[in-house]
């Protein structure tokens, strides 16, 4: 394997408290410094990062990629290359695929589909009840011997209760995390926007707040009663951030993330019956979108997820409320994470560790940091590049995106995993 | 929030192009259509029921929710303009084979149809429909699942206009399933557009929206104390799911709260008006007395339905300079 200097880039890497410029020496795949060289090290390759700045690579914790199943909305391959040019060197997969990762042989075949895209690291999230219907507990250690890193229910929701108990106790007794979308079926009512004044307005089947907080303040109580350890995905509401603030102050082993739209558009940004904003959950209002920004400065909210759901162009042509939810979001999530910091919501420091180092402690990953003998999962980025977001840009076969036609600011230019380039905005083969 | 009428409904000059929703269109939009209207309710009254303002133009009804009096009444209104009308039932043909609305729509097009007038049950079907067809093609909205229902809501200011004369000084009470009424949402943007001094829903919490008041009415979950000073009272059906679907006990508790008897109308102002979108519920939201009674103006509504649609058909043409 080659051994590689990123050379003479601002160095930030929140888990080791770094933030210089300087280089990183890799080889064998692995950080070998960042500091000075080491004796007698060649670079095979040297990668001139000056102005830029050079971050531990992305971890997501909540993509779809639409294979196995949906292959006509997007593939493995077009999917993985939009993580690798977005920085992201590891990624979650949701179990709502078709088949759904319910079994030992679905994680397998997730695996050959990885390893043949070459990109980055894919975990798959196990589903936490069989074909996610919420009745029946699926093979969870087996499933974890696949190779899936945690367990879920996806966007469907276990209503029963005492199905969703025994099921964390199942987890907790082979050591497994819980990645729960708060979402209370019957309150959800099957809506499609936030229960406000715009769904009001148009008519919309509205899904209040409480659908969220009590299906999250339910897996609270069973947190505490199970001892399984749960992280909240997705949270888009005021009163989760309240609820999630209390239980860590409480002592529950809890961790939470927000998907990156969240923290920038509200109900009152939605162009109405567009379907690009139709997102689950929805948009809600400007002060759930601060407390949701202030959580996230706060370390309430753990991290940055993408929540990626690229779709095919007719799953959103229809009314409103007759099309799929869900945001093609891989490539927007760099910029929209520095405007964050530009708008002075978070420090990049802050912003950086929401899309490495805390993901990779929330999976319990020995990644998300340039820490010595670690993998070389690097992402190296230019903040102040600007770019549209169109066709030509564009990677992610989902084009399902409110900001389609906006200029971004910063993106990547290198992106390693464990050593390897597997992205680089010079090379149009993208190695 | 961004309007979605400013640039889809109106064509470059400010002139109607599809009728979706009341929203976006102000006040001199509005009289314009009811003055129109109210030359087409004079002719009407004549032997000869017709004018040749869209002789030659096709009109497709696309009806994906069953009504009869609504297709009715559009149907009339095309004939008396001289078009040529067609009138589909889609739940009954095409959809059920699997074909989507769009592909619906591309199909109808490519029949050279100059207009479609469009019955849905979910919201925004209408100004989907109008984004995705063809540039020449005019849309009106006959009732979107619970968004708008911009035409019934106009024939109901044509009909106040036509007894209170003027919008200024009225207190106009909107009473039942505001929750799932695209009626009420057009009819609150109507009244408020027209400058209506009051506009008030009476409900008991589970038939209203949340942030009701958003749309800039005044609430009351009591009809006893909500019907005080008032000069219009709409009243709107209760469709019988809303007891399985655990939004009211009964019927008759609901009629026993909300609805419109001889004694609670006398509540009102004395000249009060009666009003409903129909089909009439008798018995659950309404008394037959009331229904029936003097101060009730529902069939005069029913009637100058087809003048308002005639109005809003000829001005949507009028873009190109048919008329």
């Amino acid at each position: 394997m080659s051994r590689i200097d990123i050379s003479q880039g601002r160095i930030i890497d929140p888990a080791n408290d770094i933030d210089r410029i300087g280089s990183v020496y890799i080889a064998d795949g692995k950080i070998i410094s960042v500091s000075d060289a080491p004796a007698g090290f060649n670079a095979d390759i040297v990668i001139n990062a000056e102005n830029q700045i050079v971050c531990p690579g992305f971890i997501d914790l909540s993509t779809r990629l639409r294979e196995p199943g949906q292959s006509r909305k997007a593939t493995f391959k077009s999917e993985t290359l939009a993580a690798a040019s977005a920085g992201v060197t590891t990624l979650c997969l949701q179990p709502d695929t078709s088949p759904v990762i319910d079994t030992p042989a679905v994680a397998e075949l997730i695996k050959e589909l990885a390893e043949k895209a070459q990109y980055p690291q894919i975990y798959p999230i196990a589903a936490l009840t069989q074909r996610l219907e919420g009745n029946e507990l699926s093979s969870m250690l087996s499933l974890k011997q696949a190779g899936c890193i945690a367990v879920g229910n996806a966007s469907q929701p276990v209503r029963n209760l005492l199905i969703l108990r025994r099921a964390m106790e199942y987890a907790a007794s082979h050591d497994l995390l819980l990645m729960f979308r708060p979402n209370d079926y019957w309150l959800g009512n099957n809506g499609c926007a936030h229960e406000g004044a715009l769904a009001t307005r148009y008519g919309l089947p509205g899904i209040p707040e409480a659908a969220e907080t009590i299906a999250l303040s339910h897996c609270l109580e069973l947190a505490e009663l199970t001892g399984c350890r749960v992280h909240f995905g997705q949270i888009s509401c005021r009163r989760s951030v309240i609820k999630i603030h209390q239980a860590k102050k409480y002592g529950l082993d809890v961790s939470a993330d927000v998907a990156i739209h969240q923290l920038h558009l509200t109900e009152n940004n939605m162009i109405p019956f567009d379907s690009a904003y139709h997102v689950l959950p929805p948009f809600r209002t400007e002060a759930d979108q601060q407390y949701l920004r202030e959580g996230l400065a706060g370390g309430t909210l753990n991290s940055i997820c993408s929540d990626h759901q690229p779709h095919d162009l007719d799953a959103k042509l229809g009314a409103f409320p007759e099309t799929e939810a869900g945001i093609s979001s891989l490539e927007t999530l760099l910029p929209l994470m520095l405007k964050l910091v530009a708008q002075h919501a978070i420090t990049l420091e802050q912003g950086i560790a929401a899309l490495s180092d805390n993901p990779a402690q929330i999976l319990r990953l020995e990644s998300g940091a340039l820490t010595p003998g670690f993998a070389a999962d690097v992402c190296v980025f230019d903040p102040n590049q600007e770019w549209q977001v169109n066709s030509e840009n564009w990677k992610s076969r989902g084009v399902n995106t409110p900001f389609w036609g906006q200029t971004m600011k910063g993106r990547v230019t290198c992106t390693l995993q464990t050593g390897r380039v597997i992205y680089n905005q010079k090379s149009s083969l993208h190695l | 929030m961004k309007s979605m009428a400013d640039n889809l409904q109106l064509n470059s000059e400010g002139k109607l192009k599809h009728f979706l929703t009341i929203e976006g269109l102000d006040k001199s939009l509005l009289t314009e259509i009811l003055d129109l209207a109210e030359s087409f309710v004079d002719m009407t009254d004549n032997q000869v029921k017709k004018v040749p303002l869209l002789r030659g133009k096709t009109i497709v009804n696309l009806f994906f929710e069953n009504s009869t009096r609504t297709r009715t009444t559009f149907e009339l209104a095309a004939k008396r303009l001289s078009a040529d009308v067609l009138s589909m039932s889609i739940s009954t043909s095409s959809t059920s084979k699997g074909e989507s609305l769009l592909d619906t729509i591309r199909n109808l097009e490519a029949m050279f149809v100059d207009m479609f007038v469009v019955r849905h049950g979910i919201s925004g079907a209408a100004h989907f429909i109008a984004q995705q067809t063809a540039a020449h093609i005019s849309v009106i909205n006959a009732g979107d699942g619970q968004h708008a229902h911009p035409t019934q809501a106009m024939l109901d200011m044509f009909t106040i206009r036509q007894i209170k004369k003027d919008f200024s000084n009225l207190r106009v009470a909107i009473i039942g399933d505001i929750l799932h009424s695209r009626v009420a949402r057009s009819q609150i943007q109507a009244l408020n557009t027209l400058g209506a001094a009051e506009v008030r829903v009476i409900a008991p919490k589970t038939l209203l929206p949340a942030y009701v008041e958003t749309l800039g009415v005044s609430v009351s979950h009591n009809l006893t104390e909500g019907l005080k000073d008032i000069d219009v009272i709409i009243m709107l059906r209760l469709q019988k799911e809303r007891m399985s679907s655990a939004l009211l006990p009964s019927e008759s508790e609901y009629f026993k709260c909300f609805g419109l008897t001889e004694d609670k109308l006398k509540i009102a102002r004395p000249d009060a008006i009666v009003m409903h979108p129909g089909p009439i519920n008798r018995g659950v939201e309404i008394d037959s007395k009331v229904a029936d009674g003097p101060q009730s103006v529902i069939l005069k509504q029913v009637s100058n339905g087809i003048a308002v649609r005639m109005a809003v058909m000829s001005m949507a043409m009028q873009k190109r300079g048919v008329v």
